[in-house]
């Protein structure tokens, strides 16, 4: 019985908003004048499916990199379930946050079972439980336990290698999930496949998702809400259906990549 | 031919001989070893995220190891405590020089991870010691064996001149064939020494590639 539980527990019976910018400026070291992100305020509720849509440099990667503390604002405040980054202990804050990212980044001395199992054997679940866990994640993203649980990450191709990386981001059933261009390497076919089966699965476990992207087709399969950055400030929020109606040019240069872009939108 | 044969006679004649001079050998390089080791392998996965400290931990590795080592074995004989004739100099030497290879590859292992390994880990919430200890120790390991392995062999060689200051071993013949211009007395040193080496670098390379993840 670890942290994760003890979250979900706070979960259930929190109101506020999951997560929270206020007012976020951050720039790197003592440079306040290369800001990074300027003025960020955002508000995700639980069970929000946020995308984060921007070019390169746009700040993304760094805006998601706040919620878990693996970046502290230089200022204003970025709050998890009402209490500020700062103030928590970036261990027990980040047990309870999934992190899936580009390439999966699986440990390649663990099985695949020893991946998923991760954060449990940091909390110190029993063999059983632990065990019981990740057969039932990796049924969940398509993976036959029998099969899988003992290869190593090297004997996956990309696809399942990404399926890992999300049942291991699972594996403590954290309420938050961030996601860091999760299938950005992946081929097309894959992808959009595993982007499919993601979509179901998401709305199934009602996760509160934080997903970082360039991809505009992918934002608008994925999100509840869309929110555009350029230069490291928000430039339009809107849900999926009203984003490409917006007026904004950084919002009429994405349409554009959407018309020109290869195939056709899902 | 007859040099040859010489040789050989001279090995079987000798062989007792040469067998204790060889197990000496084999203790003084493991003791250093084992030594080198326990410093060299802390100390990278100490200095591995403090720059300054790496600099200067392998910068004075590197100092010792330009010394040449006749000369080093010279000059340890007159410091106090470590100093003085026979093994314990010897092996101080040994050690010295084993530590330059078994630090610079525990760095370059364990600094060379796949960073998005370290940032997963880093983001599931592992403390920076079990990043250290479950991730880049383990995936480093192979990397650190090879230094070792260099430094083994390294150490086999360097040995030999140990034999200088009174430490015994295999060197003993090799100065003492120098001294009477001996070819046999020469041989029945090196190549009891040259063998270890091969040995030495073919049973730590089995290993080296056991521990090769990925």
């Amino acid at each position: 019985m670890g942290l994760s539980t003890e979250m979900n527990a706070k979960i259930s019976n929190f109101s506020g908003n999951l997560i929270e910018f206020r007012n976020v400026s951050f720039h790197i070291n003592d440079i306040p004048r290369r800001e990074v992100i300027s003025g960020v305020t955002l508000a995700v509720p639980a069970g929000d499916a946020v995308v984060l849509l921007g070019r390169s440099g746009s700040g993304k990667t760094t805006l998601l990199r706040l919620i878990n503390a693996m970046l502290l604002p230089s200022r204003g405040e970025v709050l998890v379930q009402g209490r500020a980054t700062l103030e928590w202990d970036p261990i027990r804050l980040r047990r309870g946050i999934g992190y899936v990212i580009q390439e999966a980044g699986l440990f390649p001395h663990f099985t695949v079972g020893e991946n998923v199992a991760l954060v449990p054997s940091l909390e110190k679940w029993d063999r059983e439980r632990t065990e019981a866990r990740v057969g039932e994640l990796l049924r969940l993203v398509g993976l036959e336990p029998g099969e899988f649980a003992g290869r190593r990450p090297r004997e996956l191709s990309g696809g399942q290698r990404q399926r890992v990386g999300v049942a291991r981001a699972l594996a403590a059933d954290p309420p938050i999930l961030l996601m860091d261009e999760p299938f950005g390497a992946l081929d097309p076919v894959t992808r959009a496949e595993l982007q499919r089966e993601f979509r179901a699965l998401a709305e199934r476990l009602g996760k509160t998702i934080v997903f970082v992207t360039h991809d505009l087709r992918e934002a608008l399969l994925l999100a509840s809400r869309i929110v555009l950055l350029e230069a490291g400030r928000i430039v339009a929020v809107a849900p999926p259906q009203e984003f490409l109606r917006l007026e904004h040019p950084e919002v009429r240069a994405f349409a554009a990549s959407l018309e020109t872009g290869p195939g056709v939108p899902a | 031919m007859s040099a040859g044969l010489g040789a050989w006679s001279f090995f079987m004649e000798h062989r007792a001989e040469i067998l204790g001079a060889t197990l000496e050998h084999v203790e003084l390089v493991l003791i250093s070893m084992v030594i080198a080791m326990f410093i060299a392998v802390p100390l990278g996965m100490f200095v591995v995220q403090r720059p300054a400290l790496r600099a200067i931990s392998i910068g004075v590795a590197n100092v010792f190891q330009t010394i040449p080592s006749l000369a080093l074995f010279g000059f340890l004989i007159p410091i106090p405590f470590i100093g003085g004739i026979g093994k314990r100099t010897a092996i101080v030497a040994l050690v010295l020089y084993a530590l330059l290879p078994i630090l610079r590859n525990t760095y370059v292992g364990l600094s060379g991870i796949d960073p998005a390994v370290l940032e997963a880990a880093e983001a599931m919430g592992m403390t920076p010691s079990q990043v250290l200890f479950r991730v880049r120790f383990p995936l480093a390991l192979a990397v650190i064996l090879a230094g070792i392995r260099t430094a083994t062999i390294i150490t086999i060689g360097i040995a030999t001149i140990a034999a200088a200051i009174g430490a015994g071993g295999l060197g003993t013949f090799i100065f003492r064939g120098v001294a009477l211009v001996s070819d046999s007395l020469i041989l029945a040193g090196a190549i009891p020494a040259a063998l270890l080496a091969l040995f030495a670098d073919f049973l730590l390379g089995l290993l080296e590639r056991r521990l090769r993840v990925a």
